[in-house]
């Protein structure tokens, strides 16, 4: 068998094992939202100021809130796996098209902030880790610890009272400049601008995170038998740096990534808050004091769905790295 | 006829500060030939690597340093060149194997890779002559099927087949001086001979001088033409091999060659009637996993341990003796239930212990104990010796009291200072922590000991004196003792029964002396066969 066709089973495998991973997870966080008093009716009612007991058990019955738990679950269910996640009477739109609709912006957030902070941090922790004990070290340690000890919000509001109330280079939130209504070129210029601020915030303390292994991993790679070999066979130092310590140095790094994509999404809420960015994190937020369960639940699965598949990116990578691992 | 490759004037390697002792090597002499091979003994800390990474200018900077002397190849002193010089001179002129060829190489890289390396930074070439030139030197080395393991990943190959990649690295351009050190360590017998014989070949095809270095003396009778004798950093004796090995001046070369097990049998003595460890058609395979929804192949399933029988009786030692692989340790697993067995009965005495449950287990566990192969791993490094000695007994229901006392008393026997009760292991040695090892299995007064491998790492005095120790031990307690060894010398000097197993399986079996002398079976024969020094252990000595 050769190796595509071995990962094209190994994807297929996984992929089946992840359905009733994610079954579980939606059938728990069902039981989990439901454990909390009230209900979307309560809230409409509060927001209303007037509704009478009849008229909140009218809306109920309508929304199908009256029928017992395990009834609820099961044509829940039975909609999800047709495909249909139900209809947020928050919203007054199905959640289909709200999810989608924002899991744009958000994934759009969170692929830039992977690669900022898995780029520039492997970059640093090589740089941190080659000029070991001289002052470029010192001065990238010291950032990372200090990036990573600051709370995301804190440095939110920093870049913007920075960046875009005193220096005006970034606008201070949103996705577009709805005034504009730019298109096509424009648009993506535009949009760029506004992903700037969020995705540094959002990235800082991740990009500490991974220049501090990487620096550590390099370090144990140096000390390895196989560098005295490369050296015994007459290699040059940069030979020896780039592509025998490099190589094995990302592995673990890359593990770290991998496993850190769902905390990002959680990450995303504060940053999405802060930038007003339309994202999933401010959803999802939002849904949680509507008490808007369907549209919480929908958030939930695709951020299950979408650790499984990002998680399988991750392992199907390493597999092209490291050629001890074998996809079976 | 002799052309002087390397002379070594001198030399003191200078190590940090704080260390325990002020050089790793000091003032040592060393001359090489070409096609000559000299041997550089020693026991671990000798310096006796650190010489040869001098050599190749490899010491681990900045710690470590050459304090005076000069390492002198072709007219230029290597400890004065620049480091571009160096660079070029290393894989070119000067080679070097390694003891671990498994971390030796990039895991993550093809053996055609790391050989093409080695001429794309010393020669101009284009890509398809690197390409079959490389080819070519694995089909020197005698790789089987060179074409699949060009483009194979270390992890891949076996112990033997790396070390024989390493060897197509080292020797691709052709250097004039091979730097091997302990090359053969981490191999099996049967290899090691095969990559000794390789060396030997190259060496003879390409006139190279070899600095061997090796804690063996076996290897050194095999191989070497000159022999030094290093200790704690300096050179206790140097001489030809002959000289050397049959008429050592120096009192430490003398304690050396005293301590290494002969290839000679133990004397037979009379074997007692009772038996106190019987297995019978013991199997335990691992893997074989059934697949997932029919996607992938089921695992493959090895079977370590097949339908093997084993008796011993009170009071003697039966060695079992196998190669990596052979399913031995597997089988000593086995028998103190560590893991469990698929099939078979292992009887303990009148016990089949194989169905016990856990519960029911527990007085049994007590009569029959381990010692470890690594004396290093096998201890707690957070409890003190004392606690490590005393736990068990006060597990099995033992006064705290009586245990600390029994504890003492064990260290008395196993020649520890009482003293060591309150310390920490890792402020022993090797030897010493087998020691503590050893006392640790007797606190529970067993009637079986099973040793795995407990004197392969450590140093060949070390290693007499502990092969003593249990002996001692097993006389006066009247121990029994399954005795799992890779190192048929050490079988010869312990064992009174042998089994040699191979792919799970006892090959042979029978008393010591009958069958050294008298070997039946191919794979026994082999064995035998590859001992390193066998020659020299009955008298004879390459001229």
């Amino acid at each position: 068998m050769t190796r595509s066709t071995k990962i094209f089973k190994y994807v297929g495998k996984r992929l089946l094992q992840g359905i009733p991973i994610i079954l579980a997870i939606v059938i728990i966080n069902f039981f989990l939202l439901n454990l909390a008093e009230g209900d979307a009716v309560d809230v409409l009612a509060g927001e209303a100021g007037s509704a009478t007991p009849e008229y909140m058990a009218q809306l109920r019955k309508k929304f199908g809130l009256d029928q017992p738990l395990p009834v609820q679950l099961m044509v829940y269910l039975k909609n999800v796996l047709s495909l249909d996640l139900g209809y947020s009477f928050r919203h007054d739109m199905p959640v289909n098209e709200l999810i989608f609709d924002r899991f744009a912006a958000t994934g759009l957030l969170m692929t830039s902030t992977i690669i900022l902070a898995v780029g520039f941090g492997i970059l640093l922790g090589l740089l941190a880790a080659m000029r070991l004990n001289t002052w470029k070290d010192a001065v990238i340690t010291v950032f990372a610890l200090i990036t990573y000890a600051t709370p995301l919000f804190w440095v939110g509001l920093m870049m913007i009272v920075v960046f875009s109330l005193n220096l005006g280079w970034f606008p201070t939130s949103g996705m577009t400049n709805i005034a504009a209504f730019y298109e096509g070129w424009d648009y993506v210029v535009d949009v760029s601008r506004h992903l700037v601020l969020p995705t540094i915030t959002l990235s800082l303390f991740y990009l500490a995170l991974y220049t501090r292994m990487m620096r550590a991993s390099m370090l144990e790679q140096y000390g390895q038998d196989y560098v005295v070999t490369a050296r015994a066979k007459g290699l040059t130092e940069r030979r020896i740096t780039y592509v025998h310590v490099l190589r094995n140095a990302l592995l673990p790094v890359v593990t770290m990534a991998g496993v850190q994509v769902g905390a990002l999404i959680g990450g995303s809420v504060i940053v999405e808050s802060v930038f007003a960015w339309p994202g999933l994190g401010m959803l999802a937020f939002e849904s949680l004091f509507a008490r808007d369960l369907n549209l919480l639940l929908g958030i939930f699965l695709l951020s299950s769905m979408l650790v499984v598949v990002v998680n399988l990116i991750v392992d199907i990578i390493y597999c092209f790295l490291d050629p001890r691992i074998e996809v079976n | 006829m002799t052309k002087k490759l390397l002379s070594i004037n001198d030399l003191s390697i200078l190590l940090p500060t704080g260390a325990d002792r002020q050089y790793a090597v000091q003032d040592i002499d060393l001359e090489l030939n070409a096609g000559e091979t000299v041997c550089v003994v020693g026991e671990s800390g000798s310096g006796k690597s650190l010489t040869a990474r001098a050599v190749m200018g490899l010491l681990p900077a900045p710690h470590v340093r050459v304090g005076k002397g000069e390492i002198i190849f072709g007219g230029e002193d290597l400890t004065k060149v620049t480091y571009e010089r160096l660079r070029e001179l290393r894989g070119s002129e000067i080679s070097m194997i390694f003891q671990e060829p498994m971390t030796a190489l990039n895991p993550v890289m093809t053996i055609g890779d790391q050989i093409d390396e080695i001429f794309r930074y010393h020669v101009s070439m284009s890509p398809k002559e690197r390409a079959e030139k490389a080819l070519s030197l694995l089909v020197d080395v005698n790789l089987p099927d060179p074409e699949k393991i060009i483009d194979a990943y270390p992890h891949e190959l076996s112990g033997g087949q790396r070390q024989r990649s390493m060897i197509a690295m080292a020797l691709a351009l052709g250097p004039k001086i091979l730097i091997a050190d302990e090359p053969t360590t981490a191999l099996d017998v049967t290899t090691q001979a095969q990559i000794l014989e390789l060396i030997n070949d190259m060496q003879k095809r390409l006139d190279t001088g070899v600095l061997f270095i090796t804690h063996d003396f076996g290897v050194v009778a095999d191989i070497a033409d000159r022999v030094i004798v290093m200790q704690h950093g300096k050179i206790v004796e140097t001489g030809t091999t002959k000289q050397v090995l049959q008429s050592p001046k120096h009192p430490y070369t003398k304690s050396l060659i005293a301590a290494i097990p002969r290839l000679k049998p133990r004397k037979a003595r009379s074997r007692a009637a009772e038996v106190v460890l019987k297995t019978e058609g013991v199997c335990k395979s691992f893997g074989g996993g059934k697949s997932f929804f029919g996607f992938g192949k089921p695992n493959r399933e090895v079977k370590a341990v097949q339908n093997v029988q084993i008796e011993l009786r009170r009071g003697e030692t039966l060695g079992v003796v196998g190669e990596s692989g052979s399913g031995k340790s597997t089988l000593a697993r086995c028998v103190i239930r560590l893991i469990d067995s698929d099939e078979g009965q292992i009887k303990l005495g009148d016990v089949d212990i194989t169905k016990l449950s856990r519960s029911d287990l527990r007085p049994y566990r007590k009569r029959i104990q381990m010692v470890f192969q690594d004396p290093f791993a096998s201890l707690n490094p957070r409890i003190r010796v004392g606690d490590i000695i005393s736990q068990g007994p006060i597990l099995q229901g033992e006064d705290k009291e009586d245990a600390s006392k029994r504890a003492y008393e064990l260290l008395d026997i196993v020649g520890l200072d009482r003293r060591s009760f309150d310390r920490f292991p890792h402020e022993f040695s090797g030897g010493q922590r087998q020691r503590i090892g050893i006392a640790r299995a007797l606190s529970l007064k067993p009637d079986i000991l099973v040793a795995d491998e407990p004197v392969s790492a450590l140093d060949v005095s070390i290693q007499a004196q502990i092969l003593e120790l249990l002996d001692d031990i097993r006389e006066q307690m009247d121990l029994s003792m399954l005795f799992i060894t890779h190192d048929l010398r050490v079988a010869a000097q312990v064992c009174d029964y042998v089994a040699v197993m191979q792919y799970g399986k006892i090959v042979e079996m029978g008393p010591t002396a009958k069958l050294f002398k008298d070997p039946k079976d191919a794979y026994t024969k082999s064995l035998l066969a590859a001992v390193p020094g066998k020659d020299w252990h009955f008298g004879k000595l390459k001229p």
